[in-house]
Order: C-alpha cells, then structure tokens, then sequence
C-alpha cells in the first residue's frame, strides 16, 4: 500500500509546474482568452516537442509508454496553470485509444496524436472540448456508455462560445462514428478513462483557486488585520482544502485503477467525476468570493478558474448522474452480501 | 501509487481473517450499557490471548510490532467481523502508548500487561469544565504532600471512568510557571480511592458513556508521575498524538456497513428509484469512500515523511459530518420508525451529534486546519 507519487511521478510534477509558470502565466492565458479562445501556439509546440501528449502512448507508437497516474499528474499542471491548449482533449484520446483502440485505430491516430500533429476533440455532440480543428473526436454520448471515434469534417463542428475562453468548445453534427475499438465493455471502460482524465485536471483548478485565495488572505488587511485572520474566511479556506483534497484522493484513485485495477475502474471514475465536478466549482466559486469585490472583477484571474470547473462539470455530466451510478453500484454490492 | 496490500500485510490479513472466523464475537447485547461493557472487556481477553489485542504494541510488549498499514487493516478487519473496540481501548491506544514512551521500567512492568489483557481498564483525565478544546487552561490543583501528590479539581468527559482502575490525570502542579501549558505534571492515578467521586453524565441518547470527576484529596505516589514534575504538557501530547490514528479505519468500515444497511432499508421501502433518496445515498457512498481513500493517503504520508500531510487533518471532520448525514437520512427514509425510543437508528440519529464535539470540535479542527495546514494568521479568539 503506497497512496502517493512514485518519486518518478514526483519529479515529472516538479518539472511541469516549473515550465508551466514559466510559459503559460496569467498574462498568457489571458492574452488567449481575450484573443478569442485562441490556443496559445507557442506553448503547444513546446508540449509537443517534449512528448507530453503522448505520455499515455506507448513507445511504439511514438509515445512515452507511461500511464494514467503520469496522464493525471500533467493534467493537474495543465489545470493549475489553466493553460490554454488542447491538452486534455489530445492526451486524453491517445490515452484512452492507446488502452482500448483497435490496431487499425491505434496506428491512425496514437502517431499523429502523440507528436502533436493531430489534436482530439472530447465530449459531446452538445459539448466537445477542443473541437475545434479536431482531427479525431472521442465522444461519450451514446446511451450504451461505449465511446466513439469520429473522423469530423469542417462543417461538422460548430465553434461554441462558452463561459470558458480558456478552451475552445464546439457542437457536433452528424459525421461518422465508429466504436472505439471492437465496442463493448472496453468502450465503456474508456469513457471512464477519460472521466478520470478529466477529473485529474479538475484537481489542478482547485489547487490553484486554493493557493491564490491563500496568498490573497494573507496579503489583504481590513479592520487593521490581514482577512485571512478572520474565522469565517479561514473556515471558508478549510472547506477549499477539503474538497480538493477529496477530489485528489478520488481523481489518483481513478488514475491507479484504470492501469492497474480495471475491475475497480468504473466506480473509481464515478467517485472521481463526483467529487471533481461538484468540488471544482464549490472550491473555486470560494475563491471568488474570498477575494472579495476584486473577485468579481475581470482583471483578478480566479474567474478563468471558475469558468474552467464550470465547463469541467459539464464535460464530466455534472456530479449527479455519478452519484446514481454509484448507488446502483453500492444497491448491487448490498444485494449480493 | 499502489493501492494493493504487499505480501506481509496480505499475510497480517489473511491470519487475522482466520482468527475472526475462528473466534466470532457473538452479538452485542442490547439495551444494558454494563452487559455490554462485560461483552467488550471479554472480547478483549480473547483478543489477547489470540495475541491481537494491540497489534501495534511491540513484540516485547505483547503486541506484534505492525506497521501503521497493518494496523488499519486490523481495525478494518475488526469491524467487518463484527466485533467491537476492545474494552481498554483508551488503555491500548492512549496510556499503553503514553507509557512506553515516557515511563520509567518499573512503570513499563507495572502497568502494560494488565492494559493488554482488560484486567485494569484506563480512562483520561483531560478535559475540564472551562478546559475542552483548550487543554492548557486546566485548573486541577496536585499538590506536593510527602511523597505523594495530593489532586483538587474536576474532571469532565471521562469515558469508561465507572470501569477504570487507573487514570491518565494532568494537572497543575506549578501555578506560577510563566505560561499555562508549563507547570504540569501527567500522573497514572489510581481510581479506586476515597476523593475521587465519579457521576454519571447522562446524554442526550439517555445513555451514560462519559462522567464527571470530583477530585478532593485524591492521593498519588511520586512513584506514579509519568515522564517527571512540570513535563505534563509534552506527555499528554504523546497521549493525543495517538489518539485517531487507527480509530479512523473502525469507524470508517462502521459507517459503511450502516449505509449498507440503510440502502437496504431504503430497497424494502421502495425507495430506491426516488431520484432524491439515490442521490443523497449516492452522495453518503462517495462520502465513504472519501474518507477511506484520504485516510489511506494519511497512511502513505505518516510513513513516508513521519507526519500525516494536509489530507491528515481532514478525517475527523468528514467522518463526523458524514455519520450526521447518514443517521438524518435514515430519519428521512424510515419515518417514525427511526425516531422511536430504542430504536438503533434513533440511538444512532442522537450520538452522532457527539460525533463533531468529541476530540476536537469541528469548528476548532478547522482552525487548526487554517493555521496549521494553510498557514493563514491567527484568528482572533
């Protein structure tokens, strides 16, 4: 029993919180929102070059031939720094047809995806993260659970304009589909991967919206004394720590079981898309609120973390349906006991 | 990250699997606080003599030297069987403990083997009627006589003080000492002895697990200070630095099994398909497993670093809250039926508000979360 990083883990943390601040700064996100939700060029080249795309990947097809946990453990930086790539959609593809694909899928997309060349598109036909000049899109709406492949064309994916500039989001029409791999239970297993994924971003958001509000409790005085000084904010901080603490504990968990516990895959992502989608938006809608009027203003940067969990929670199809999931799972343990 | 016992702690739980259903605990009577306390203590000596009694007490000292992750799987495994705490649960977790740390070899031989074994039960003098939460602003009075220390005061929240034979007392024996938490002195004082008064306090379950301590004269020798004159302070924190370590896995398995046990209930009433009742009990499920998987986290972290992380301070506080959802939900779902007198579920709905009071008060956790864990200025008090 060992429920942390590996010291390896630990290091590939370090080294992406290090590059993150250097490259994707609050100035530069916001110089890519504002822009539009343009993606920041720049800074995606630079990931691709270092291969974090296809960290997931087998070496074989170009990749790292790393796992989950290290997937989950880029997702969170790329969520603290709410960097503005398509990151989560790419990776979280090519690790999700890296595990379930078939050989003709694997050697189409896993190369260009984890080279970069190519980026993916997660989500919905209403909701695809990173649509937007997508090759491939990994689409989890069908009422089976099992994941789709499409290969859209242009007029297929409409841009939609979100709360979130941060990301780029699209509607999906029509285009053909195809099960992730031979369909079945490894499709709907790959659903939960890229839940899991998901949360692991949602972990990071929270994180940062955390540390921001600490830094600015500590920093801001009224009546004499710094804010954070006042039992109602500390208690506020308190309950931040605690929901991003949960959905760590939850969000790792999900990311061990789906290399190395698959038959504990499909409640861990339930409990990590829970936990993610409901704690992401409570931790950073505090954040907002403890820094007070400057808050609410555009220029303090803790709203693009509130934006990124709102449409977090979305991808994920918000905390309530993962909350069913799990009943129907723990009704189905108590009848067999 | 791996979230798989190892060979040695598959082997721990698979000999203390074999043990438990060798040696089932029977049912728990019902309804008469002593039978019940009878059944503990006896569930405890068989414990003992299967040599499971204090898992985490070193081989020397009847224990089997477990590691923190052994000792979880212990308390686990503990309450899936069904069995209770032992009886000298406060003995085996907090006084054994205490002793080993900071008694002397006399002490040590004196007193470990009858914590083991529930011959002589403990109960904890700390809390007093201005002093909860803050401990060092204790007032009972011990006084210098001879070679002996002649104790004032008054104690409240003594759990088990009707059964205990010693006491772990702290008390001031130096009231000029220029700041409270100096001046104390941690003594093992024998109950049973005239000047010292035990009442029943009476909660609002109508049951009876704490007292109140009256202390006029009681005497203890030199010979029973624990860890010297004045050193009270850094003993009785050796005390509550052990206090909720494994506690957390017996409880956490506990509440899960009452969640089982209410979505059960839930199902004969057919309430399952009520999108709100599948909704909180879905939200009690992720509550658990919250809990289980940040304590194990709290694992990793005491036995990588040698002190829990962030995630450490924050198990108290969401077993305490959970275990209050959980018992009004059953209220929700059973009706009357959960609030009539007697019932388990009634008993369960009123002892869960002790839950966030007990050991540290919720609003007081969360302090020590903001000041200690997220660094943020001390709050005005």
């Amino acid at each position: 029993m060992h429920f942390d990083l590996t010291e390896d883990q630990k290091e590939i943390k370090r080294v992406a919180r290090e590059l993150l601040a250097a490259r994707s700064s609050w100035a530069r996100v916001r110089e890519a929102a504002e822009a539009g939700a343009a993606y920041d060029q720049a800074l995606w080249d630079e990931l691709a070059q270092l291969g974090w795309p296809g960290i997931a990947v087998s070496e074989e097809h170009g990749g790292q031939g790393l796992g989950a946990v290290e997937l989950a453990v880029l997702l969170e930086e790329l969520g603290y720094a709410c960097a503005a790539t398509p990151f989560l959609s790419t990776a979280a593809a090519a690790a999700t047809i890296q595990a379930a694909g078939s050989d003709a899928q694997r050697a189409r997309w896993l190369p260009a995806l984890a080279s970069g060349e190519a980026t993916a598109g997660i989500g919905t036909r209403a909701l695809c993260a990173d649509g937007v000049g997508a090759q491939v899109l990994v689409l989890l709406d069908r009422p089976s659970g099992e994941v789709m492949l499409a290969t859209p064309n242009d007029s297929d994916v409409a841009p939609l304009e979100t709360i979130d500039p941060t990301r780029r989001y699209a509607t999906v029409s029509g285009g053909d589909a195809e099960p992730l791999g031979h369909g079945g239970a490894a499709a709907v297993a790959a659903g939960d991967r890229v839940r899991a994924a998901i949360a692991a971003e949602v972990v990071g958001v929270a994180q940062r919206a955390l540390e921001m509000t600490l830094a600015y409790v500590k920093e801001r005085r009224q009546f004499g004394v710094p804010v954070g000084s006042f039992q109602a904010v500390q208690n506020r901080c308190a309950q931040m720590l605690l929901d991003t603490e949960s959905a760590r504990s939850t969000a790792l968990y999900a990311a061990w079981a789906a290399d190395a516990a698959p038959e504990r895959l499909s409640e861990a992502a339930a409990l990590a898309a829970a936990a993610a989608a409901d704690g992401g938006r409570s931790v950073t809608a505090s954040a907002i609120q403890a820094h007070g009027g400057i808050g609410f203003t555009w220029e303090a940067d803790v709203h693009w973390l509130y934006k990124r969990a709102q449409l977090d929670a979305a991808l994920l199809g918000g905390a309530r349906r993962h909350r069913a999931t799990l009943t129907a799972l723990a009704a189905a343990r108590v009848a067999v006991s | 990250m791996d979230l798989t016992f190892n060979a040695d702690e598959t082997a721990f739980r698979d000999e203390l699997r074999a043990w438990l259903a060798a040696n089932e605990p029977g049912t728990a009577p019902h309804g008469d606080e002593d039978a019940h306390y009878a059944w503990r203590r006896d569930w405890q000596r068989r414990l003992a003599d299967g040599g499971w009694a204090a898992v985490h007490w070193p081989a020397e000292h009847g224990g089997r030297g477990a590691t923190l992750t052994q000792s979880a799987i212990f308390y686990e495994e503990l309450a899936a069987a069904g069995g209770p705490l032992p009886a000298n649960v406060l003995g085996l977790l907090l006084a054994g403990p205490t002793i080993m740390t900071w008694g002397t070899p006399e002490q040590q031989e004196r007193h470990l083997v009858p914590i083991l074994t529930a011959e002589e039960i403990w109960c904890q003098g700390f809390s007093e009627p201005d002093a909860g939460s803050d401990l060092a602003a204790l007032k009972t009075r011990a006084v210098k006589d001879g070679d002996e220390w002649v104790i004032t005061g008054q104690k409240v929240w003594t759990s088990m003080a009707q059964y205990a034979k010693w006491c772990m007392l702290v008390a001031r024996t130096d009231t000029d000492a220029p700041k409270k938490h100096q001046g104390l002195t941690y003594f093992l004082m024998d109950m049973e002895q005239d000047g010292v008064e035990i009442v029943p306090l009476k909660q609002i379950t109508g049951e009876s697990e704490f007292n109140e301590l009256f202390l006029d004269g009681a005497r203890v020798p030199d010979s029973n200070v624990l860890g010297g004159v004045g050193s009270g302070w850094k003993v009785a924190l050796t005390t509550l630095m052990n206090e909720r370590s494994g506690l957390a896995f017996f409880l956490q398995v506990r509440m899960r099994q009452m969640l089982d046990q209410l979505i059960g209930e839930a199902r004969e009433r057919g309430l399952m398909d009520d999108p709100v009742v599948a909704d909180k009990l879905g939200e009690l499920h992720l509550r658990c497993e919250v809990l289980r998987l940040t304590a194990y986290r709290g694992l990793t972290a005491i036995e990588t670093y040698g002190q829990p992380g962030p995630e450490g301070s924050l198990t108290k506080w969401m077993w305490s809250d959970t275990n209050q959802q959980l018992t009004q939900l059953a209220a929700d779902i059973l009706g009357p039926e959960a609030l009539t007198a007697g019932a388990p579920w009634a008993f369960e709905l009123l002892r869960a508000r002790g839950n966030s009071i007990e050991g540290g008060t919720t609003e007081v956790l969360k302090n020590i979360v903001a000041e200690r864990v997220l660094g943020l200025p001390r709050a005005g008090r």
